[in-house]
């Protein structure tokens, strides 16, 4: 059975622990690529992962792009929304199409 | 230039592999139409997913903002503390295409609604139970965001494999493969058209040999 974890900083994450799923507040990269591989090698199948965290350890989270599990997902932080998870599903569409056929004109 | 051996078993050994690269070729080119088919339509899911998800979190975290203004660090952290509510998911594999995508089954360890509240209610405002209730509204489309965002990745990942060994063998390894047949059965030909020649030589010469046909025929031209 898997879990599922959320990353980011502790005011965008703290109300996901009503749900139930596991918050990992981490503050400086290298504690998040940490706890991060941390998460990924456990038993988690989901990670939820603030986008402005994402945008500062693109490694990590592209590391784990390929492999079935866990799926690394962004999430818009308390602080705003960086766009940088729509710009995600649009780069799926560019690996697979070449170009960015569907979304470019939104 | 070529350097294969221009022999018959070579030949044979060449179009079979040139059989085989068209065959893979042909596949090939159906699973990449039949993957990028399906992944189309999920992306285009995926968007709408992930756009209906960020305008629910967006809500969500407002109301988070603005319970913990009411509040002091201390309570908010003690609020969620101890979580009644834990979250388990099932993961099955599925095969699209030989690609293989997680489809993931939410199980929560207790069926009550209200057990996503963690805390009393007498310290905390009513703004957190607005916040909490909110983000549990988007759970559910954010495990199927999940779901299908990491499909679309992996289908992405193979679509574009399966591309490039589409255009390799149809740009390289097929002609390379006709190439060679080419030379090899013009090889062949000439081969077989130099032996004809010699023979023909040879049979002239012996002919001459046996009947002496330019002597008589000097012959009569003298007599």
């Amino acid at each position: 059975m898997y879990r599922m974890a959320v990353l980011g900083d502790k005011d965008s994450i703290y109300g996901y622990a009503a749900l139930g799923m596991e918050v990992c507040p981490v503050t400086d990269d290298a504690q998040a690529s940490r706890k991060l591989r941390e998460l990924a090698e456990g038993d988690y199948a989901v990670i939820y992962i603030t986008e402005a965290l994402a945008e500062r350890i693109p490694g990590e989270v592209n590391r784990y792009r390929e492999q079935m599990l866990p799926a690394i997902i962004q999430i818009p932080g308390v602080y705003g929304n960086t766009g940088a998870g729509v710009a995600n599903v649009r780069k799926s569409v560019e690996q697979a199409v070449g170009s960015d056929i569907l979304f470019s004109n939104n | 230039m070529p350097t294969v051996n221009p022999t018959r078993m070579e030949l044979t050994r060449l179009k079979g592999k040139l059989a085989t690269a068209s065959r893979g070729h042909k596949l090939l080119k159906d699973k990449r139409d039949e993957l990028m088919r399906q992944f189309l339509d999920l992306v285009r899911v995926n968007m709408s997913l992930r756009q209906r998800v960020e305008e629910g979190l967006k809500t969500a975290n407002k109301n988070f903002a603005l319970a913990r203004a009411a509040m002091s660090d201390e309570t908010v952290e003690v609020a969620f503390m101890a979580s009644k509510q834990e979250i388990e998911v099932e993961v099955a594999p599925k095969n699209v295409m030989s690609v293989n995508i997680p489809q993931f089954t939410v199980k929560t360890r207790t069926s009550d609604e209200s057990d996503i509240y963690s805390y009393g209610f007498a310290f905390t405002s009513s703004d957190l139970d607005d916040a909490v209730s909110s983000l549990a509204a988007v759970q559910a489309d954010m495990v199927k965001l999940a779901e299908v965002e990491k499909a679309c990745q992996l289908m992405a990942a193979e679509i574009e494999k399966t591309r490039r060994r589409v255009n390799a063998l149809e740009h390289i390894m097929i002609p390379q493969y006709q190439k060679d047949i080419k030379y090899i059965s013009m090889k062949l030909d000439e081969n077989e058209r130099s032996t004809q020649i010699r023979l023909m030589k040879v049979k002239d010469m012996m002919l001459e040999e046996a009947h002496h046909y330019k002597e008589k025929e000097e012959k009569k031209a003298a007599g």
